[in-house]
């Protein structure tokens, strides 16, 4: 029984997105990011968003975080748990952000601010979200960094991110998303700017805290590798759309939709002929 | 990248040496003025009147027989408080509001920058003096009157620096994490933004000093007998003929404090400039 038809039995999913619309106001008409995009994340579940770059997947994890640029209209409903997030105050929105719902962006090396100790950017939620003073944030961090396999991570915290490499600083973004045991984990292409070596302990990493802590990650992606490794389930989205939907072993094994045939045909592989199964 | 690795480049920081020299000099003599001015700057001596360089006063006496030296260590001291505040408020108050209309945007975008274009519309010497008629004359009105004229001038280079900052996938990731805007700011954007602005205000110090000096020039800023470069050019002018050593001193001090802080300024720029590393 897969990971899915057991939470199926014990109800309500961690992320429940229903019908969501993007919109981007053009000159004339509008542009439709997401068109009626559908999808669940189960306790404990790793859920991937495969497409190419344009089919919307980005845009619905920024739907799912109210960080869509403001001119955008969003429609539909989304959960997290019994919160309806489209319906939330921007202060409430704030509140969720970095706590119940953490984000682990592209980029790290980008998305860590030059400027501040790792330490303090890492503990940054606990300052933010539970009022700790920034020593005894910063000593958490030292835990959080441990937890995401930093070596030593008592010194580390003193460095500056220009002084950690590409995986190590992918690490401390996780370790800072990890920092207040959130409900949901929204995951954009983590991996996408790391050589594969790496890519390969961060998708470890996830995995094990998915393990442990059971926390639910929404996995956006466009690689096939990435999913087949590391998701429970898939949704394969293209133009806005979700074309196709289900477990991993499924999608590969019996692809059912044009796009998603295309996909996998496109694929790079050792063995092309295995590959045009 | 060779030099860099193998110890401190000169080459590198000579402009912010040379310049960081002359300013030194010109902020020693400010602040220590009590132990390095050979007089008082205000001891008259009408013996002495418009006496030319010599062994007791080194750079002659004024037309009341004051020591020249003295006088012009003294108003380095008027010069740089000046200066000083003049530049702090411009510093903060443009940072504010270049940051502040970047962040936010749309209308408070449209209306803080519009506000600063009709600032910047006036010529400096101008504004400056329209605010000390409204403000009255003195050196606390002079540092803020200047303070006013730098505004328009830092609000758009942290105006431009912040949308610069703004791209950056760190501030997406700040908000990411529930920062708030103020705090988003302050804590993200402040920091990211001080190399362009600390180098502006090295250039800024430079203007503060004319400006300051031009402004006692024209009666508006320290008043007699309180020396300050500019009242003692005004005065030196009326004696060009007998005694030109009254311009030609507060001139060269002036020159050599604007000097030191333009090439303070040009060399913290090449310093923390990325593009001028090899």
């Amino acid at each position: 029984m897969d990971i899915r038809s057991r939470a199926l039995e014990d109800g309500r999913p961690t992320l429940s997105i229903r019908d969501l619309t993007v919109d981007f106001p053009k000159r004339t008409g509008s542009f439709r990011a997401v068109d009626g995009v559908s999808l669940d994340v189960w306790p404990g579940e790793i859920v991937g968003v495969i497409g190419e770059s344009g089919s919307g997947k980005t845009m619905t994890a920024l739907s799912t975080l109210r960080m869509l640029p403001k001119r955008a209209v969003v429609s539909g409903s989304i959960e997290l748990g019994k919160r309806r997030i489209l319906d939330l105050s921007p202060a409430e929105m704030r509140k969720l952000r970095g706590d119940r719902l953490s984000f682990i962006p592209q980029d790290a090396m980008r998305a860590l601010n030059p400027t501040m100790r790792i330490g303090r950017q890492v503990g940054e939620p606990l300052v933010l979200h539970r009022g700790l003073p920034v020593r005894a944030a910063v000593s958490r961090a030292v835990d959080l960094l441990k937890a995401v396999h930093v070596r030593e991570p008592e010194r580390r915290v003193e460095d500056y991110p220009h002084g950690f490499s590409g995986g190590m600083q992918q690490r401390a973004m996780i370790a800072m998303g990890l920092a207040l045991e959130p409900e949901l984990i929204i995951a954009d292409e983590p991996t996408t700017a790391l050589d594969v070596t790496v890519q390969a302990q961060v998708l470890k990493l996830l995995k094990e805290i998915r393990d442990r802590e059971a926390t639910s990650i929404l996995f956006i992606t466009h690689d096939l590798g990435v999913v087949a490794e590391l998701c429970d389930w898939v949704y394969v989205m293209y133009r806005g759309k979700i074309v196709e939907q289900g477990s991993v072993e499924r999608i590969f094994t019996d692809p059912r939709d044009d796009y998603t045939k295309m996909l996998l045909a496109a694929t790079p592989t050792l063995f092309p002929r295995e590959a045009a199964i | 990248m060779m030099a860099a690795t193998a110890g401190f480049d000169f080459h590198r920081w000579r402009l912010v040496l040379l310049g960081g020299l002359l300013v030194g000099i010109v902020l020693f003599a400010a602040i220590f003025a009590p132990w390095v001015a050979p007089y008082s700057p205000f001891d008259l001596d009408v013996t002495k009147m418009l006496q030319g360089p010599s062994a007791a006063h080194w750079l002659g006496t004024d037309e009341l027989g004051r020591d020249v030296l003295s006088r012009a260590i003294y108003a380095a001291r008027v010069s740089m408080q000046v200066a000083l505040l003049a530049v702090t408020v411009g510093l903060v108050g443009g940072t504010l509001i270049g940051m502040t209309a970047a962040y936010f945007g749309g209308l408070v975008e449209q209306a803080l920058m519009r506000a600063v274009d009709l600032l910047f519309s006036f010529p400096a010497i101008l504004l400056a003096v329209v605010l000390m008629a409204s403000l009255g004359t003195s050196v606390l009105n002079a540092m803020i009157a200047i303070g006013i004229v730098f505004i328009p001038g830092f609000s758009r280079l942290a105006r431009a620096s912040t949308q610069a900052v703004l791209r950056q996938q760190y501030i997406e990731a700040a908000r990411s994490i529930g920062m708030s805007d103020v705090r988003i700011i302050f804590r993200e954007i402040l920091p990211n933004i001080m190399a362009p602005l600390i180098v502006e205000a090295a250039v800024a110090f430079a203007y503060a000093v004319l400006l300051e000096s031009a402004l006692s020039f024209l009666g508006l800023g320290a008043q007699p007998p309180d020396p300050s470069w500019g009242n003692m050019l005004s005065t030196g002018r009326g004696f060009m003929a007998q005694a030109p050593w009254l311009s030609i001193v507060p001139g060269m001090a002036m020159f050599i404090c604007v000097l030191g802080f333009n090439l303070l300024g040009d060399g913290l720029r090449d310093v923390t400039d990325p593009h001028m590393r090899e």
